[in-house]
């Protein structure tokens, strides 16, 4: 019984998935051309998204104590001051990450 | 060019997100195994939805039996944001033949990020798709391959892990700072997290993602060259 309400929950959730990603290009495919405001959108929304993203990612961060934002903020200050001394993803990522989790667990307990 | 230095520079493309998939695919089967969950869940979850935020939502949707509706309505919520995803890839995957569905299927967060910059892609039609699947490929798998990790050897793990999920912001930020450093699309940048920031203030953590789009959709069009050339 719980198997199969486990295999119905994953099985929902993989469809609404799928759907979200194939709808775009089954509303305009090969024959019908996209409109011109559609491919507009679509070449600005890279760039929008990725702001958003960020948002949405320190979306739990709360300006109550030093503890609950400073991290978050030190952290993305040095993956950005690191992206654009050395343009190394891995090392950015791997930088920021690694002094975000020495200040939640050591420094701000 | 050969297949191997197309597969060789897909692979090095892909790096950045292999390790924050390993480790993010890893914290999922952690979770799945705390809640109870064979491997074998973990595992399924990561092929068939292959979405990362979802799948930690599904780990306490399993946990609270919701509602097949309820699951529905909350992947509607979180994952809305493919819609974009796809809508400004339709141009750039019109020529993927057989590969097209699995890139489709596949355009996670990360893979976007990777692949939305068409300028990137080898020059030749056949080599660019080659590089798109592999691209997608390398991606989900060192996303099952972390899950897989997480589910199996999740209670042995010693470490302190508080905090591994600043990958995921990390990278975002990267991708950020590089589209700001290469691109002229400052605005747009600019855009999306003002309409983000914006919205979370007013609606808080749990709804904001909705509204932020729309914003983003209606301030982005107000900055539409009207019955003129816009650039497509």
């Amino acid at each position: 019984m719980r198997d199969l309400q486990t295999a119905i929950l994953i099985g929902v959730v993989a469809l609404v998935t799928l759907l979200l990603r194939f709808l775009p290009f089954l509303v305009f495919n090969g024959k019908r051309e996209a409109p011109r405001y559609i491919l507009f959108l679509g070449d600005k929304l890279p760039y929008a998204i990725m702001g958003m993203l960020i948002i949405y990612c320190l979306r739990n961060v709360t300006f109550t104590a030093a503890a609950n934002w400073l991290p978050a903020a030190l952290g993305v200050l040095i993956v950005a001051a690191l992206h654009i001394w050395r343009r190394n993803t891995l090392l950015s990522i791997l930088g920021g990450t690694v002094v975000y989790m020495v200040l939640v667990q050591a420094v701000f307990v | 060019m050969g297949k191997k230095w197309i597969v060789r520079r897909a692979f090095v493309k892909s790096l950045p997100v292999m390790a924050a998939y390993v480790i993010l695919g890893m914290g999922f089967g952690i979770l799945m195994d705390d809640r109870g969950y064979a491997p074998g869940w973990s595992i399924l979850c990561s092929v068939l939805i292959y979405a990362g935020a979802m799948q930690y939502v599904t780990a306490d949707l399993l946990a609270t039996a919701a509602s097949p509706l309820s699951a529905a309505l909350m992947t509607l919520m979180v994952n809305a944001r493919h819609l974009f995803y796809g809508i400004s890839m339709v141009g750039k995957y019109r020529e993927m033949g057989k590969a097209k569905p699995y890139l489709i299927f596949g355009l996670t967060d990360e893979t976007y990020s990777l692949l939305c910059d068409g300028r990137d892609w080898p020059g030749d039609a056949r080599d660019a798709r080659l590089y798109c699947f592999l691209v997608t490929l390398f991606d989900q798998c060192y996303w099952v391959l972390g899950t897989a990790l997480g589910a199996v050897l999740g209670t042995v793990l010693a470490f302190n892990s508080t905090g591994i999920d600043f990958s995921m912001t990390a990278l975002f930020v990267t991708v950020f700072v590089e589209q700001w450093l290469t691109a002229k699309e400052r605005r747009a940048a600019l855009v999306g997290v003002g309409s983000a920031a914006a919205c979370l203030l007013i609606f808080g953590p749990e709804r904001f993602l909705i509204p932020a789009m729309a914003l983003i959709v209606l301030l982005l069009s107000a900055t539409y060259p009207k019955g003129g050339k816009g650039r497509a």
